[in-house]
């Protein structure tokens, strides 16, 4: 079984069509890319999955489960977690907090019990610091820990970011250009990193790239849009050779 | 310069970070509780209107400050509060039970104004808490039965297991308790998921969802907890002024309480606190400032609500973080001393998000 279906997706935004008609489905246990010219409508697939908005028509489904009609707070419950194009941290929190926000989805407490900060949130506090740490221990992120990150270079907060996804202890992660203003030496670290969430935490990718390099190096499937549509799928080589690609991006 | 080397879990999460926070904090909560032995009955009076300011503020701030929704609306919830108290005291309730039901009447009012204007951020959401408070005023003057319309309702003393509080240094022992808890309960909030919530909904709405944070739910909790430590200020500024009156709970009073939290420093307890202390000092400052200046000026009807917006106005162009964030920078300069550069706090432009707390 797939662990996320997308069955003929489309959305509308007044007269225009920014998915149309899309279906793909990302295996368990490998990365998944979608790549296409600007406006292609990718970042509108993410924000279909995390719900932020409603498709016209065609369903989601996630591990079987349709995933349509769900609440956007309870996406990262079920096991999807996202970073974001423009990187959306929480600027006047420091890294750890901002990790443990990652938590969120994780908390059992209530409200009163906070309040009073029984001995059982505590012993939340330390377990939900715990895995904060091993994802800190895993990105290499030690020395940033407690700056804020309205102090910190765009480099490492994309890292950060990455960090805070990989706290919700997802099964599948969406990476929304996760090398877009980076350097080479950044880039390259990311591909390792992306190799690592898939090869030693088990953790499915879908992503959406332009860097075709890291595209290459790190993809099992790709698919190509444009114009909200699917233009071709395959492995990375081949769907860059494709014509019909090659035609989106430079024209005839 | 004090550098902390952590090995525990519990250094980040216990509220002081190291023993000479604790023994400072101490040393201030005990020279609190002595200070009815050294001063006499006015000061102590002004000390315990800063104690209610300074609960008030802290409400106003875990919305403003930690959850990022501006309200104009905060003197409706401290007047609702204070008729609350002074009605039920009225009609026999004890204060035990009528001051926690002070901060819950308020509260669910809180949730009344919170649930229809969850959309609503900024300018839009300050424009919605100004027509309650409005409205509520309204209702202060004319529900006659309840509020005893412009003629005002007068407050009994509270009294505790048959000891009536009357004198003054029993209001200022009860405003302190009350601040105490207060400040316990919030700091706890902040350190525990919910308080991480509201400054992940401060900071970006969309990945606080994508993290699983309820917006509807979390934005309605600040207001219910904003709105409910309001209330209980309002139950203690019952007290302070012994007859409540509909024209105390204005628009004033809001933006009075909205200053309290800018000039003191958005996104900080201590924040509140020092502006609380800058609202309760400042009216009498000017009072006694009032004889050495001469009569022209002194006699002027707006001298007061033009000092404040003075203050107000050079406060956020010079000092954004407040008195606490002009605190913290007096203090790293004498932590690094000699080796304080002025270009530490220099603000950098930045080309990601936008740096402002909205």
């Amino acid at each position: 079984m797939s662990l996320l279906s997308a069955k003929n997706i489309s959305i509308q935004f007044g007269g225009i069509r920014a998915v149309d008609d899309v279906s793909f489905d990302v295996e368990p246990g490998e990365v998944f890319t979608i790549i296409g010219p600007n406006g292609a409508g990718k970042t509108t697939i993410f924000n279909l999955i995390s719900r932020i908005y409603d498709p016209s028509s065609g369903n989601l489904l996630f591990e079987g489960q349709d995933i349509t009609e769900e609440k956007p707070h309870n996406i990262a419950k079920l096991g999807i977690a996202r970073t974001f194009q423009n990187i959306e941290l929480f600027e006047h929190a420091s890294v750890l907090q901002n990790l443990l926000i990652g938590r969120h989805a994780h908390r059992n407490s209530n409200i009163f019990s906070e309040l009073l900060f029984l001995p059982s949130v505590k012993r939340q506090e330390i377990a939900h610091r715990e895995k904060a740490e091993e994802v800190i221990d895993f990105l290499d992120l030690q020395r940033y820990r407690d700056s804020l990150i309205a102090n910190l270079p765009y480099g490492v907060r994309k890292v950060v970011e990455l960090a805070r996804a990989l706290c919700t202890e997802p099964k599948i992660i969406l990476l929304d250009e996760p090398s877009s203003g980076l350097n080479m030496e950044e880039t390259d670290d990311m591909a390792f990193w992306i190799e690592d969430i898939k090869n030693d935490l088990g953790i499915t990718v879908l992503m959406v790239e332009h860097d075709m390099k890291l595209v290459s190096a790190v993809s099992d499937r790709v698919i190509a849009l444009n114009f909200g549509r699917v233009l071709a799928h395959g492995t990375a080589g081949e769907v860059q050779n494709d014509p019909e690609v090659i035609k989106a991006y430079l024209g005839e | 310069m004090r550098f902390i080397f952590k090995t525990d879990y519990q250094q980040d999460i216990r509220v002081w970070r190291h023993g000479g926070d604790l023994f400072w904090y101490g040393l201030l909560l005990v020279s609190m509780i002595v200070a009815p032995t050294v001063l006499d009955d006015f000061y102590l009076g002004e000390l315990s209107v800063v104690l209610v300011w300074a609960v008030a503020a802290i409400g106003l701030m875990l919305l403003v400050g930690y959850t990022g929704l501006v309200s104009l609306g905060h003197a409706a919830f401290l007047g609702i509060g204070a008729y609350t108290e002074a009605y039920l005291l009225g009609q026999g309730v004890p204060f035990l039970i009528s001051f926690p039901l002070a901060g819950l009447v308020t509260a669910m009012a809180g949730v009344a104004i919170g649930v229809p204007t969850l959309r609503m951020t900024g300018l839009y959401l300050a424009i919605a808490t100004l027509a309650f408070a409005t409205i509520v005023e309204k209702v202060f003057s004319n529900w006659n039965s309840v509020t005893g319309g412009f003629d005002g309702l007068p407050v009994e003393y509270p009294s505790l297991f048959g000891y009536e509080l009357a004198e003054s240094w029993h209001f200022y022992y009860l405003c302190l308790c009350v601040l105490v808890a207060v400040i316990w309960f919030s700091t706890n909030l902040l350190r525990s998921p919910t308080g991480r919530a509201m400054v992940a909904i401060r900071d970006s709405e969309i990945s606080a969802q994508s993290m699983g944070v309820n917006l509807a739910k979390y934005k309605t909790i600040a207001f219910a907890i904003s709105a409910g430590i309001t209330g209980l200020a309002g139950g203690l500024f019952a007290h302070y002024v012994q007859h409540l009156a509909p024209d105390a709970f204005s628009i004033l009073l809001s933006i009075q309480l909205l200053l309290a939290v800018i000039v003191g420093g958005v996104g900080s307890i201590h924040g509140a606190i020092y502006g609380a202390i800058f609202i309760g000092i400042l009216p009498q400052a000017i009072a006694i400032l009032r004889d050495y200046l001469p009569s022209k000026i002194a006699d002027t009807a707006g001298l007061e609500p033009g000092i404040f917006g003075l203050i107000l106005v050079y406060i956020i162009l010079a000092e954004p973080m407040g008195i606490y964030g002009r605190w913290l920078k007096i203090r790293f300069f004498f932590d690094l001393f000699p080796l304080y550069k002025k270009a530490t706090f220099k603000r950098q432009k930045s080309f990601t998000k936008s740096e402002r707390l909205r």
